[in-house]
């Protein structure tokens, strides 16, 4: 009889729990995707070797997933109150026909059950399903080739998910069980009435809390775009300042707005716009609260999705840069690297044939404090400077033709130095700075006896040992017949394997790296293209993941917050709208006002956020600069597509169940 | 004179087969331009179910009804909300005023939904409440504004589409007895200086003494009519009495 009649409460305000639905239902679906990818066979291609990186991730993402199932716990709490709340009538009338609060309390656990069991089967579908375009992303993210498709199902993850969700279900159960008992009959019976106050704002002060939000927002803006002065107490203060700054925003937006939309007449009047103005303005007071909230959260889903995706295109973007050949071999003994190579009994023949072998030279006669000395120069004295300064580090250098023949292997500019001049090769941002400032002003070097000018005014880009980020501070080049061959150092040799597939390719990567941890007491150093991926690939792989996953679950929080609010305001809109029909509006001029009312409180927090995040970014770029060079565009254009799925997906329904609402006599 | 309402035949069915109440049994009447016309019925009787008929809030299920040369019975979806808001204006008992707006934008609203010009609409509402004497509350919220301000507020939204016929609801019902007179002089002055075509229904005798004609339903049937003619209020007023009195004990009571 109960359970009867969970389920024909369920099927009758099915439309009711749309909401509901999609957010229980989104929740558990990417639970299950995040929470599957270790069992991925994408995973496979972002490296063969290293399967402790992908632990390491996998770890990573069991820890967020903690904490996202908190959220969602919160989350789903709240939602579900929101429904017990606009039943409250409905318990009430059972009550006065005799029913007590623990049968009702079994009804209700009946439909929590319901609903959990269904949205559970819906999500882990949706989930195993979406698992598998993931897998696609994630081979396209990381520009690996899948050999053949396969369908994977995690059996961990699948019972995990349901772990999980069925205690946040049980901590539901329990709550419901509790906010009933806490009601009375009156209460619950007199819901459906509440006296309405509407506070109206003085709208002067409007206009003033709002330039001011204005200016102070401004100048935030102002303060992360500089970020060179910003201590880390500053940082706090601009995030406290953005806070309260949004806060009054929305605050005295509407306020604002009303008083120049009054000023023109034509368009106030026009249509419903003054209606749609006021609806908005007379909710702001309860609203207000929960947009600044919502604003701040969406703010941090760009930010975590655009940045965290953004690091990892520029970090893909620089690691195939930073690998042009498949493998280097250093020998810092002294001897010939293919030599070395040969005597451990190294196939040389696995490599192609135009591999480069070079050597680094130093003495101490040149360095850190000899090429950073700023004597009888007009340089600034940087922070960094003074650090070096007093190095005895010895510099490295390289012949003229060594580096061209290498330059042109990797596909690099090639140097060119006179016989008293010298070139610097650097791709590290910060010494890079350091450097030019001396070239420019004209920082000579002496070397046996002699003086050497400098041959450019600026670091030449390029580096010599492949590295998974920008790391060579400086390379100096001399002619030829310049450079002493009692300075030999270590020598080094860059090559490609003799092969035509990436499969091929791994097999000799194997091969080759048999040689590595044996010889390193030898002084035998290599790094292979494959290797330095698979390493660097996979943690920024982690973070990217981790972005997306918060990223997502921060956006259905929002998204689902802000569609509840709206929902229940909705009943004191069923009044107003069923007014203007009996005044004989036209049902396309009150679904358009409805819609623009939704709309404004869906898309003003969206858009104060998307003006946050933009400065937020140009300070993500700025901090994160020796990272390298951040590339947002395509990054920005991939969190734009799932952020419009899923927040206008939350938007839709919104619209249409109000609809539903305040056509409803 | 033009026939501006035309009622004939009209029945109205609530239920099912098993059980079948007759709100509206066979009722006929017309109203005249420029007449202000009352309804009058114990609850119960189908005056509210005859109101919502023409107002083409409710259907009927036989029966006609025309307003100004059109079978309003006929009409649907939008073609109905375009009829209330250019042939009709309304007064309800609760005022209905919608509480978010400023009287002043309450009125304004029902030209807005016509598509008025903005600019007219601002020249009109001025107008208006000036001959309904709120200029003064015209930037007030309905909320602070006292009863007979807000219902002469919600007659002002009512006529200044200048509808064929303006229909209203038990207005005074939830007015003091000094506002009510108040609101009937307004509707008084409607009628007589504006042309306004009024039809009002209400269960009180002294609200309905201020019409020029009184229709009063029994059962959903037309029982008893009284015209006005050249008696004065208070004349009128007694007859009215005397034929609640004939209608039985349930009118009695609002006395």
């Amino acid at each position: 009889m109960f359970f009867r009649l969970s389920l024909k409460n369920m099927k009758k305000s099915f439309k009711d729990y749309a909401i509901y639905f999609l957010t229980l239902i989104l929740g558990v679906a990417i639970f299950y995707i995040f929470n599957s990818l270790d069992s991925q066979q994408a995973m496979s291609v972002m490296g063969n070797s290293t399967y402790e990186i992908i632990d390491f991730m996998i770890q990573m993402l069991g820890g967020v997933s903690v904490f996202v199932s908190f959220i969602l716990g919160f989350l789903i709490v709240y939602a579900n109150n929101f429904l017990i709340k606009r039943r409250n009538k409905e318990f009430g009338i059972y009550m006065t026909l005799g029913m007590g609060k623990m049968q009702i309390s079994r009804i209700l656990l009946g439909e929590t059950f319901l609903i959990g069991l269904l949205s559970l089967a819906v999500g882990l579908l949706i989930g195993i399903f979406g698992a598998q375009f993931m897998s696609l992303l994630v081979v396209r993210m990381f520009n690996g080739v899948m050999d053949g498709y396969q369908f994977v199902f995690s059996g961990d993850a699948f019972w995990k998910t349901i772990l999980y969700f069925g205690i946040m279900f049980l901590i539901v159960a329990v709550f419901n069980v509790i906010s009933l008992s806490r009601y009375t009959l009156s209460e619950l019976l007199a819901a459906g009435r509440k006296n309405e106050k509407i506070g109206m704002k003085n709208p002067i002060r409007c206009v003033v809390v709002f330039l001011l939000a204005v200016a102070d927002l401004a100048y935030q803006y102002y303060q992360v775009s500089h970020p060179e002065e910003i201590t880390t107490s500053g940082i706090l203060v601009i995030i406290l300042a953005g806070c309260v700054g949004t806060f009054l925003f929305f605050w005295s937006l509407s306020g604002f707005l009303l008083q120049i939309f009054q000023k023109s007449r034509k368009y106030y009047l026009r249509d419903l716009n003054a209606f749609i103005l006021r609806q908005i303005h007379s909710k702001v007071n309860t609203m207000v609260f929960s947009m600044t909230l919502i604003c701040l959260m969406l703010f941090l889903t760009i930010c975590v999705l655009g940045g965290g995706l953004g690091i990892n295109f520029s970090f893909q973007k620089m690691l195939r840069e930073l690998t042009p050949v498949d493998v280097n071999f250093t020998d810092i003994s002294g001897a010939e690297a293919s030599t070395k190579l040969k005597e451990k009994g190294f196939d040389m023949s696995l490599l192609e044939d135009g591999y480069v072998e070079v050597s680094f030279y130093n003495t101490p006669e040149l360095t850190l404090k000899d090429t950073l000395d700023r004597t009888g120069l007009d340089v600034d004295i940087s922070g960094l400077a003074v650090n070096l300064e007093g190095n005895e580090i010895q510099e490295t250098i390289m012949k003229e033709s060594e580096y061209n023949r290498l330059a042109a292997l990797y596909g690099m500019e090639p140097v060119e130095v006179e016989e008293d001049t010298y070139a610097i090769v650097s791709d590290y941002e910060v010494t890079e700075e350091l450097r030019n400032q001396l070239l420019k002003a004209g920082k000579t070097i002496s070397l046996n006896g002699k003086t050497y000018e400098p041959a450019y005014e600026n670091c030449v880009y390029g580096f010599v040992e492949m590295m998974a980020n920008h790391g060579n501070t400086g390379i100096f080049i001399l002619a030829d017949d310049q450079v002493r061959e009692e300075w030999r150092g270590s020598s080094f040799l860059a090559g490609d394997y003799r092969a035509d597939t990436q499969k091929e390719k791994e097999q000799i990567d194997q091969e080759v790296m048999k040689y590595d941890v044996t010889n390193m007491s030898d002084g035998l150093l290599i790094n292979t293209k494959i290797d330095i991926i698979a390493v660097s690939g996979g943690l920024s792989a982690s973070v990217t993941f981790v972005s997306i996953y918060l990223g997502i679950i921060f956006l259905i929080c929002s998204a689902a917050i802000l569609a509840l609010k709206e929902l229940s305001e909705s009943s004191d809109n069923k009044e107003r709208y069923a007014m203007l029909r009996k005044l004989g509006t036209d049902e396309k001029m009150i679904n358009q006002a409805l819609f623009r009312q939704i709309g404004i409180f869906f898309f003003i927090p969206l858009l104060l956020a998307a003006v946050h995040s933009v400065f937020g970014m140009i300070f993500i770029k700025i901090a994160l600069q020796s990272l390298g060079r951040i590339d947002y565009f395509s990054s920005v254009l991939a969190a734009a597509v799932i952020f419009i799925l899923i927040y206008g997906a939350y938007f839709l329904l919104t619209y249409f169940g109000s609809k539903r609402i305040i056509r409803n006599p | 004179m033009h026939t501006v309402l035309e009622v004939a035949n009209v029945e109205k069915y609530y239920g099912n087969k098993g059980s079948l109440t007759k709100a509206l049994d066979k009722i006929s009447f017309e109203v005249q331009e420029g007449e202000f016309v009352g309804i009058m019925g114990a609850s119960g009787s189908g005056k509210t179910t005859l109101l919502n008929c023409i107002s083409t809030i409710d259907r009927v299920t036989s029966g006609k009804i025309i307003v100004n040369d059109m079978d309003i019975t006929r009409l649907r979806g939008n073609h109905l909300n375009r009829f209330r808001r250019e042939e009709l204006g309304f007064i309800f008992q609760e005022f209905n005023l919608l509480d978010t707006l400023t009287a002043y934008e309450n009125i304004a609203l029902a030209l807005s939904i016509q598509r008025v010009k903005p600019e007219k609409i601002a020249e009109k509402v001025e107008k208006t409440a000036k001959e309904l004497d709120i200029s003064s509350v015209l930037h007030k919220y309905p909320y602070e504004m006292s009863g007979g301000q807000k219902q002469r507020v919600a007659c002002a939204r009512a006529i200044i589409t200048q509808p064929q016929l303006v229909l209203a609801d038990e207005p005074t019902g939830a007015l003091d007895s000094k506002s009510a007179r108040m609101l009937l002089e307004s509707f008084q002055y409607m009628n007589q200086k504006l042309g306004a075509t009024l039809l009002m229904v209400t269960h009180d005798a002294f609200t309905a003494s201020y019409a020029d004609r009184i229709l009063f339903i029994k059962d959903g049937k037309l029982f008893n009519e009284l015209h006005r003619g050249e008696d004065s209020r208070k004349e009128f007023f007694g007859r009215i009495i005397e034929v609640v009195t004939l209608l039985g004990g349930e009118l009695n009571d609002v006395l």
